[in-house]
């Protein structure tokens, strides 16, 4: 207990600061506003894998590192759509997610923020669209923010959630 | 060459790994497996092609096993579309006949499981999108997709208090997405059966519509999180397919990043695996030092993760003097962390009640269904090529295989453990004896037909690639395979006894992939 205790004082805080907003991610600016009233800042957000090749989960994975912090924030990861403002969408999306992620954003309440992450979920990348796949997310789902990048950097990331809030 | 006491005619095939290919019939695919697996031998991979633009007849499936000299490609031309299931010899080949069905219409006859396996509805039973005239954009069956759901027979277990708990595809953490149903009486688990393929892009397809040079950037993205294993698959497999080689700079500078991939993942794992049972510490530490080490990629080779920098013919990075002192501190830095953070884990008795005895897959058990990689070398699966076929550099830095005989958690973080150990010193021995000279090779041109194969021990365990060419260089089959496909169903033996609360350690102690299964 001691070492541990030690660990944690010696390593000290190593939060940095968090991006800026940046307007040029959003693609939809009908809600920006009465989203920047209600939540104040603190969200809730529910990641779907419509089909990623597992580099965008890695990064959301990094979000919360001490680095990046986004806990810090008041934006966190909950386990059902249901508690969720927020839906963190990776992957272009496969035929056989499609079901999955349309009822996920059913469950999901208003006003639905979709946040769609990675090359893939924004183009469809590299995969693009086949008898497997539906290529991009707003193929599918009303998309507000998309964050490029294969995978997009933690900050990047941060980056297009803050702006879908503010 | 010789399985076991079966003489087999087969010739060597070109390349970094020792690896033969046979031409066969149906009684020697079944007595080759047979002979192979008392031997001691395993199954590697199973798939199937239709060769329409190429050999007659049509369709062939291969298997590649491993024996004691290497990797022996056997390829079984069909006449019907039924070849002799070996899944009785070899448990592994259940899903991959099943998926080989799926994908080009070849049936394994006569298999305990008929089931379909990568399918769900997406298209109709009696269409297979990997046969060639499958042209398709998939708008076709859009008809026939939203009639159908993925109607998948699961296994039910009945009896007293008996009750059913599904879980997924889309799952309550930020993990890929796959199904899985529990079987449970309270909370102990009588069963737990898995239904994947949720994550189906096309991968093989979309190969198909690429070249050699084009395709690099696809096999990078077949499981991110073994970028490197997979690129440097990919490479090996296109270089003996061409008849070329990456100068020996690029071989050792692949190794830096293979084993710089493996210990970010042991990282990232180890922190998970404390958080998972309690030890929120233990993920704020490790994830720490896995960022450590992802900014230092960043920085000096440009990615994170380090993606798209091994390609056919080489490498496209570089170390300077520098930056391998760089590297070299960091190796220090967290070598001395790690020792702390183990000591920490080791003795911190909440954490071990959870780890040990959890989720266990007995030796016995694992040679039978044949578990590989990390997770088989926790259950006393001795296999790991960089000790056992090492091309180069392994053959020059002599590798220290890891291996626990517990098969439970504690014994998978304690092979974590002592792998990046091993990473560490093998960083340093690679900066020590880099050779010089270019880091890339221009490639002959391969002849259509050409056929080559990679085989690369990543962290998870063993990525296989088979590939054969067509005309200009263009991709006529590619086969990838994740060593996930043989450890998945381990693990639905590894749940059975444990309670659910428990699963997601059990998980994460194996920490498979999806998407290089699902492909
Ligand atoms: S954007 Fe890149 S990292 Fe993300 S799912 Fe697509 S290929 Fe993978």
């Amino acid at each position: 207990m001691f070492q541990l205790l030690k660990q944690i004082a010696i390593i000290g805080i190593k939060t940095e600061p968090a991006p800026a907003p940046d307007e040029s991610l959003r693609v939809s600016k009908a809600l920006s506003a009465q989203i920047a009233k209600r939540f104040h800042g603190a969200l809730t957000i529910r990641h779907v894998d419509a089909g990623s090749c597992n580099g965008c989960e890695l990064e959301i994975n990094a979000l919360n590192n001490p680095y990046y912090n986004l806990e810090g924030l008041g934006i966190r990861f909950v386990a059902s759509p249901r508690h969720a403002d927020m839906l963190l969408v990776t992957g272009p999306v496969s035929r056989h997610m499609e079901l999955a992620l349309k009822r996920t954003y059913d469950a999901t309440p208003e006003p639905k923020l979709v946040v769609a992450l990675g090359e893939c979920a924004c183009t469809g990348g590299i995969y693009g669209e086949s008898y497997a796949t539906l290529g991009r997310v707003s193929n599918v789902l009303p998309v507000d923010i998309c964050v490029s990048g294969c995978p997009p950097t933690p900050l990047a990331i941060m980056q297009g959630i803050l702006t879908a809030i503010t | 060459m010789k399985i076991g006491n079966l003489e087999l005619a087969a010739e060597e095939l070109p390349g970094a790994v020792p690896a033969w290919g046979a031409e066969v019939d149906a009684s020697q695919w079944l007595a080759a497996s047979i002979h192979a697996e008392a031997s001691g031998g395993r199954l590697l991979a199973l798939w199937g092609s239709d060769r329409s633009d190429g050999a007659k007849p049509r369709f062939a499936v291969h298997a590649a096993l491993v024996v004691q000299p290497g990797i022996i490609v056997m390829t079984l031309p069909l006449s019907e579309e039924t070849y002799p299931d070996v899944s009785n010899v070899f448990p592994a080949a259940n899903r991959m006949q099943r998926a080989v069905f799926d994908l080009l219409g070849l049936r394994a006859t006569v298999p305990a499981d008929e089931r379909k396996w990568l399918r769900h509805a997406a298209w109709p039973p009696d269409v297979f999108p990997l046969r060639k005239d499958f042209l398709g954009d998939g708008s076709a069956f859009e008809s026939y997709a939203a009639d159908h759901i993925d109607d998948y027979p699961f296994v039910s277990v009945a009896g007293d208090g008996v009750h059913e708990i599904p879980v997924g595809p889309v799952h309550a953490g930020t993990i890929e997405s796959g199904h899985f149903r529990f079987s449970v009486v309270g909370e102990r688990v009588l069963k737990l059966e898995e239904r994947f393929g949720y994550k189906h892009k096309g991968v093989e397809k979309r190969f198909e519509q690429m070249d050699c040079v084009t395709g690099a950037k696809l096999a990078g993205r077949i499981s991110c999180d073994s970028t490197v294993a997979y690129a440097w698959a990919y490479a090996m497999a296109v270089e003996s397919a061409c008849g070329g080689e990456a100068p020996s700079r690029a071989a050792w500078l692949r190794a830096l990043l293979l084993e710089r991939e493996r210990v970010a993942n042991h990282l990232g794992d180890l922190g998970f695996l404390g958080n998972d049972a309690g030890l929120a510490f233990g993920l704020t530490q490790f994830s720490r030092l896995k960022e450590d080490m992802l900014r230092l990629n960043a920085a000096i080779f440009g990615h994170r993760y380090l993606m798209d920098l091994i390609v056919p013919g080489g490498v496209l990075i570089d170390v300077s003097a520098e930056e391998s002192s760089r590297i070299r501190a960091e190796c220090d830095a967290l070598e001395s962390e790690l020792l702390l953070l183990r000591s920490i884990y080791d003795e911190h008795p909440g954490l071990q009640d959870r780890f040990i005895g959890t989720g266990r897959v007995a030796p016995e058990l694992a040679a039978r269904l044949g578990l590989i990689g990390l997770a088989g070398r926790a259950s006393a699966q001795a296999w790991d090529l960089r000790a056992q076929f090492s091309c180069s550099p392994y053959d020059r830095l002599d590798v220290h295989m890891a291996t626990h005989r517990n098969g439970d958690v504690a014994a998978r973080v304690i092979v974590r453990f002592d792998e990046i150990t091993e990473s560490l010193r093998l960083i340093r021995a690679i900066l020590e004896a880099l050779p010089t000279r270019a880091t890339l090779a221009q490639l002959p041109t391969a002849a259509e037909g050409a056929t080559g194969i990679g085989w690369v021990e990543g962290w998870r365990g063993e990525v296989f690639m088979a590939l054969e060419l067509g005309p200009a260089g263009a991709i006529r089959r590619l086969h990838p395979h994740d060593p996930s496909w043989q450890n998945w169903p381990l693990l639905e033996h590894a749940a059975l006894g444990n309670i659910v609360p428990d699963f997601p350690l059990i998980n994460k102690s194996f920490n498979l992939s999806y998407s290089g299964h699902d492909l």
